[in-house]
């Protein structure tokens, strides 16, 4: 169970840019009910913004006719929703069973000794930011890591620090 | 021991793409399919013995049978690509290779039950995944195979994609619903069950990706086709995913029936680095632990697993080599469960809180064996006595490991030390 709970003001209003408007208007008419689009606003809201600020919940609750704590309690039970701003590049690695049994522990403390990231923090210059999630669904190419989407299977600790390198 | 019938189109150069999926067969079942009654497509699907390949083996059109006839409301179709439960990752195959095949079958079982508007729930993290199945569907509406008149017949079929955000929980079917309907996903109480009750109070059918996908090769070839692979009461083709301690791990579709250990050695080209088997998970995480000696007269259908007191599942095979300390595994699986449990109900939020918390005290060498029982009570105590099987798919596994393993639990208590082996190498 999740333990996410605290939302972030940046002090600013938010809105959908023209894409995310086309497309939040798109998607509404698929659904019957206007609250259906509550996990697909968010979504076009991390897009846009890379993560869900405390406006950004204001803004799609009035967008769609709906309370802001209805907004709020799927920002806050779907993990995959940032609530704060995120590294540069955000690695996620695998700790699930396959990935746990094919060394992903490796691969998590290179991260911690060589890169200075340990999970649920950043680097300090911003650059990367770590989690470690739960099953990617990649076990039969584990380890598996994914950075901002991208998944690189069959990971290693060579291999992580060549692709590292290639992230500016 | 391979076939190809789901993964036909696997090894094809864009397959994902109309023009190439259309080359290799792609949409020639729908002018068969719309010569059929809907009753005679679901009769079909009966004979065919297709059961469910989400991890519960329902026979599907079976399911199809339970919609109440004339509500008056519209019926739901609800693609189940949440694809969540550890040492699953066939369905991701077939988003990405075969697309074309998922929407055919989308059309054959909307067609059969009478349903006009689907919603494909995908994983949040499968991101580039979502991307090639949505320009799929794009494609499908530009050639006519979906929108107003599929395939040029009086039948109007509208697919949208609903991207889940991380909970493996929505995996459930009510709890898919309760995540479209754009809410926290926390799994309904049933019944009423979703054919009766369901997305937006209406029938619904929650079908898995990979039951979906084998529909156009049913209604190509026939029930009888499809029975002649797998057993009698298991019949067709399943994608089974091998991961763990193998050399060859992957994704291979295999009839069901065979013998886990000869597919585990001749598919999946054996234990690795030529280590002795410590255990194999049968069907994805949640399924109770084979010993090697059980393993051995196991074959992979529905009621081997069973006669087993495990559980077909997912078809997720997980291979674990005499290296694998087994108090550390379960740590990693009630991590799991723990993390994901939804939070509506006491037994599974706070017994898996407490299941972690004993669990790592015996890891720490702070354990009594009373902890070991308790832990094992936990179990029994916690499952069933929620409103989803979220729990079960951790306690099950856990007593499964304690009682087939307690011998490393009790190690930890007096020696304070895993009891493992040292690898045999080469």
């Amino acid at each position: 169970m999740s333990d996410r709970s605290q939302l972030i003001s940046t002090g600013e209003p938010f809105q959908f840019d023209k894409k995310r408007d086309a497309e939040f208007e798109r998607l509404a008419k698929r659904y019957p009910t206007r609250e259906s689009m509550i996990l697909p606003a968010l979504w076009l809201t991390q897009e846009q913004e890379g993560w869900v600020s405390q406006e950004a919940i204001a803004y799609i609750a009035d967008r769609i006719g709906t309370f802001a704590s209805k907004v709020y309690e799927a920002a806050t039970f779907y993990t995959m929703y940032n609530l704060h701003p995120m590294g540069k590049y955000h690695i996620c690695v695998c700790r699930t069973l396959s990935c746990w049994l094919r060394g992903k522990q490796e691969i998590v403390d290179y991260l911690r000794d060589e890169v200075g990231i340990t999970p649920g923090n950043q680097t300090e210059d911003g650059r990367f930011s770590l989690e470690e999630v739960e099953c990617l669904g990649h076990c039969g190419t584990a380890p598996v890591v994914q950075i901002n989407g991208e998944f690189y299977e069959n990971m290693d600790v060579e291999k992580l620090k060549s692709l590292l390198a290639t992230l500016k | 021991m391979e076939v190809k019938i789901l993964s036909a189109k696997f090894d094809i150069k864009n397959s994902n793409k109309l023009k190439t999926a259309k080359k290799h067969g792609a949409y020639q079942t729908l002018e068969k399919l719309f010569s059929m009654e809907p009753a005679e497509v679901i009769e079909e699907v009966k004979n065919s013995g297709l059961r469910g390949r989400g991890g519960a083996g329902f026979p599907a059109g079976v399911k199809w049978s339970f919609l109440p006839k004339d509500t008056g409301k519209p019926v739901y179709l609800a693609v189940n690509s949440d694809e969540s439960e550890p040492a699953t990752f066939k369905d991701r195959y077939i988003l990405v290779k075969d697309p074309h095949m998922m929407i055919e079958g989308i059309i054959i079982c909307s067609y059969a039950i009478g349903s006009h508007d689907t919603y494909i729930y995908v994983r949040g993290e499968y991101t580039t995944q979502v991307k090639v199945l949505q320009a799929a569907i794009d494609e499908a509406y530009k050639a006519g195979y979906l929108g107003e008149k599929v395939a040029g017949h009086d039948f109007r079929l509208d697919v949208t994609v609903h991207r889940g955000a991380g909970a493996y929980v929505c995996g459930e079917e009510t709890a898919l619903l309760e995540s479209i309907e754009g809410r926290k996903g926390q799994p309904r109480s049933k019944p009423p069950f979703p054919a009766v009750s369901g997305l937006y109070g209406c029938p619904t059918i929650i079908n898995n990706v990979q039951s979906i996908a084998s529909l156009p090769f049913i209604m190509q070839e026939g029930a009888d086709a499809y029975k002649a692979y797998g057993t009698e009461k298991s019949p067709g083709t399943h994608l089974f995913g091998i991961s763990g301690h193998v050399e060859k791990p992957g994704l291979y579709e295999l009839p069901l029936g065979l013998p886990i250990l000869e597919v585990i050695d001749k598919v999946a080209g054996g234990v690795w680095k030529g280590r002795k088997l410590k255990a194999v998970i049968p069907g994805g995480s949640s399924t109770p632990v084979l010993l090697p000696e059980e393993a051995a007269t196991t074959t992979l259908d529905y009621e081997s697993m069973a006669e087993h007191k495990t559980m077909f599942g997912s078809g997720g095979i997980v291979v674990l080599d005499e290296t694998v300390n087994i108090v550390e595994l379960v740590q990693n699986l009630i991590n799991f469960y723990h993390h994901e449990s939804c939070g509506q109900c006491t037994p599974c939020r706070e017994g898996l809180g407490w299941m972690k918390k004993i669990t790592q005290k015996i890891l720490k060498g702070e354990g009594s064996m009373a902890d070991i029982d308790l832990l094992r009570e936990l179990c029994d105590n916690i499952e069933m006595k929620t409103v989803c099987v979220l729990s079960a798919a951790c306690t099950m596994p856990v007593r499964s490991y304690l009682d087939k393993f307690r011998h490393e639990f009790e190690a930890y208590v007096t020696a304070n030390e895993p009891l493992v082996a040292e690898a045999t190498e080469e």
